[in-house]
């Protein structure tokens, strides 16, 4: 640390060159990660596009957002979780299982779909409620008791199955989830109401620095990330009018990921998290009670994951004894940590789990637009997320010894 | 030149009226290890004392009695000429008395901000929502890291762990002032830094004492307690070895008071009994 005062007095040019700079330096010691993920996403499109020149298309890339909304809300709830350095391993098997719940509730017990969809919601809440009580009352490793939860909970799915061993969803609110497109006008009002919500935050942030007399960064970076936002609001929108639509599901995935950055960066609560994970013993000694952010964390997380697995129902049209199996697990944690959030806890943010969920579901699709073999595929996305963790340590170990 | 004199003379320079914590009778017992003795404590506002000893001395269990982290079994406290107690951190800290312990006890994913009012966060209350407000609390911390004459510290939004460890050092310290104590008592604040740091600590706490406040540093290197401290309080076995003024005193003095060695028993003994008189 050089100890020479930055800022104040320097010309204007010369604090644009230093912005500049500052900009590289950072992004190379890996501060700029998400930035990272946009580009590796804008690479693996481009070789699909390359490779098969119907990946780019209107309902190509609204099937891709449909086939991704399942699992990136399930990565929301595992980000909250790595955020304290605690893992969650049944995150799947407990979407499976609310997804059979809310199934068989509605089904065969004849619940309203409302009614059916909260009995799902509370189930994961439950279960997300004992595993927060079993690591926090007994000092169980997080790892241990979610590993237990995971055969467990697989095993219940069976059991509230029954016999029949799937239960198809009949045409109502549950699968409406998933099938439910927006017409063309809301769709623009969708974006419109977001670009708006988030240039008000932008500028609204701004003043408040203003008026505490602090820094405000360069307004043109503020402008551009303005401007990249709409942008891909606009984009977003307009393909997907090109197709069926703004799809619903996609509507409450990106809600949900908007609520919890929100929580997460902006409230006590959020602070909290990220205190926790990164030393619990400061967050505890600070006056933080860790016992209650983690029991919290993990009902939140096992509730989202109830919530992927009601979407993933939806869209399947049924709950199978492979609910929530396969390699579901996998890819709802491998997602955020691609895109930068750790698997050792204090560091990542929610918007982590969509980056992760476009990388892994876009190669998916690709690779499924090219009809490769199972083999093949599972080759490549092993190496992909291999790929990705390994850049992301090679940037930290740079920043560990890039500054003193 | 004996320890009997110094501690007349620091006996002196303390206004006998009204030490800002005064400590009388303190003894503490982890099963038939008495930790403490009868020590008698006393520290002025705006004035430095450096606590010195062996391993085992006591100087972690009585900074831990005053701080409430560990209270004591008999004893009495009298702070500004009250008497109270401390038997809980809360007690404690309501009082004015902040501790910086070793680990520093901040999170390293953290910036310097967050860290500095963790637990403690500024917020907007809309019922239902606790929102962080961040300009205030930015703008706050900017004001304290340069009143305590902290410059090294480029962004108060770097991550803890891209910091020095004089840095962190100073965050810590900076973070027990935000509850505007009166006492602030540091637990190894040099034990882990180099010579500029050390030198940085060192000025920042010159800074707590200009502000007023009283400062119990424990440190195992004596030629910084030299530096900074106006008195020492050396505590060998459990009980108080000598308390002397530390422009008077040497090192060899202190070093004889921590093993009891260097004068024979008998000169350490006398001193222990006139300082528990």
């Amino acid at each position: 640390m050089s100890g020479v005062a930055t800022g104040e007095a320097a010309a204007p040019a010369a604090r644009e060159r230093g912005a500049v700079a500052e900009f590289l330096r950072r992004m190379a010691l890996g501060e700029y990660g998400t930035l990272r993920v946009l580009l590796g996403i804008a690479v693996i499109w481009t070789i699909f596009q390359i490779a098969n020149d119907r990946f780019l298309t209107a309902i190509n890339l609204s099937n891709l957002i449909l086939q991704i909304t399942a699992v990136a809300t399930i990565s929301i709830g595992v980000v909250l979780i790595l955020l304290l350095g605690e893992i969650d391993l049944s995150v799947a098997a407990v979407s499976g299982l609310a997804a059979g719940v809310m199934a068989v509730l509605n089904v065969k017990e004849g619940w309203a779909p409302e009614l059916a969809i909260l009995a799902g919601l509370a189930t994961g809440a439950a279960i997300g409620l004992f595993n927060g009580f079993m690591v926090t009352t007994f000092g169980i490793p997080s790892f241990v008791v979610t590993l237990a939860g995971l055969l467990a909970w697989q095993g219940a799915l069976l059991a509230v199955l029954g016999d029949t061993g799937t239960v198809n969803l009949p045409d109502n609110l549950i699968t409406d989830l998933t099938t439910t497109f927006f017409s063309q006008e809301l769709g623009w009002a969708v974006a419109a109401v977001v670009i708006a919500a988030y240039t008000a935050t932008v500028i609204r942030e701004r003043r408040l620095r203003e008026k505490a007399g602090l820094e405000t960064g360069a307004l043109g970076a503020a402008v551009a990330k303005t401007a990249v936002v709409a942008a891909a609001m606009i984009a977003a929108v307009a393909i997907l009018n090109e197709d069926r639509g703004v799809p619903l599901a996609a509507v409450i995935m990106l809600s949900l990921m908007a609520i919890f950055s929100f929580i997460t960066k902006r409230t006590r609560y959020g602070r909290h998290i990220f205190a926790v994970g990164g030393n619990a013993e400061a967050a505890r000694r600070a006056g933080i009670s860790t016992k209650w952010v983690r029991i919290t964390v993990f009902t939140l997380g096992s509730t989202l994951a109830a919530a992927g697995g009601i979407l993933a129902a939806s869209r399947l049209l049924a709950v199978n004894q492979s609910s929530g199996g396969s390699d579901l697990l996998l890819l709802a944690i491998a997602g955020p940590v691609i895109a930068g959030t750790s698997l050792f806890g204090g560091r990542g943010f929610v918007w982590s789990a969509l980056l992760g969920a476009l990388v892994i579901g876009s190669i998916s699709n690709g690779m499924d637009l090219l009809a490769l073999s199972s083999d093949i595929k599972f080759m490549i996305t092993g190496a992909v997320l291999l790929l990705a963790v390994t850049i992301d340590a090679a940037t930290r170990l740079r920043r560990q010894t890039g500054t003193t | 030149m004996n320890g009997t004199q110094s501690q007349q003379a620091a006996t002196e320079r303390t206004p006998a009226n009204s030490p800002l914590l005064a400590l009388k009778g303190v003894s503490k017992s982890f099963g038939p290890v008495e930790a403490l003795k009868d020590v008698d404590f006393e520290l002025g506002a705006g004035e430095v004392v450096g606590l010195v000893g062996d391993n085992g001395a006591g100087k972690s269990t009585l900074i831990k009695a005053i701080s409430g982290v560990q209270p004591a079994d008999e004893g009495e406290a009298y702070f500004e000429g009250n008497r109270v107690t401390l038997n809980t951190p809360q007690a404690a800290y309501r009082l004015g008395i902040a501790t910086v312990y070793q680990d520093l006890a901040l999170c390293e994913n953290l910036d310097v901000v967050q860290n500095l009012y963790l637990g403690q966060e500024v917020g907007n209350h809309i019922p239902g929502l606790d929102l962080l407000d961040e300009p205030s609390m930015e703008h706050r911390t900017l004001e304290l890291l340069d009143s305590l004459g902290v410059t090294t510290i480029r962004s108060v939004r770097t991550e803890v762990a891209q910091l020095s460890g004089g840095q962190r050092q100073a965050v810590a310290i900076a973070r027990s002032l935000l509850g505007e104590p009166r006492l602030v008592l540091l637990d190894e604040p040099t034990a882990a830094l180099g010579v500029v740091q050390t030198r940085e600590i060192l000025k920042l706490v010159q800074r707590l004492r200009e502000r007023g406040l009283g400062v119990v540093v424990i440190s195992h290197n004596l030629a910084n307690v030299f530096r900074v401290a106006d008195r020492i309080v050396v505590l060998r076995l459990g009980r108080v070895a000598a308390v002397l003024d530390a422009d008077e005193t040497n090192r060899e003095q202190v070093v004889g008071a921590i093993t009891g060695a260097e004068f024979g028993q008998e000169d350490v003994a006398r001193t222990t009994e006139e300082h528990a008189l």
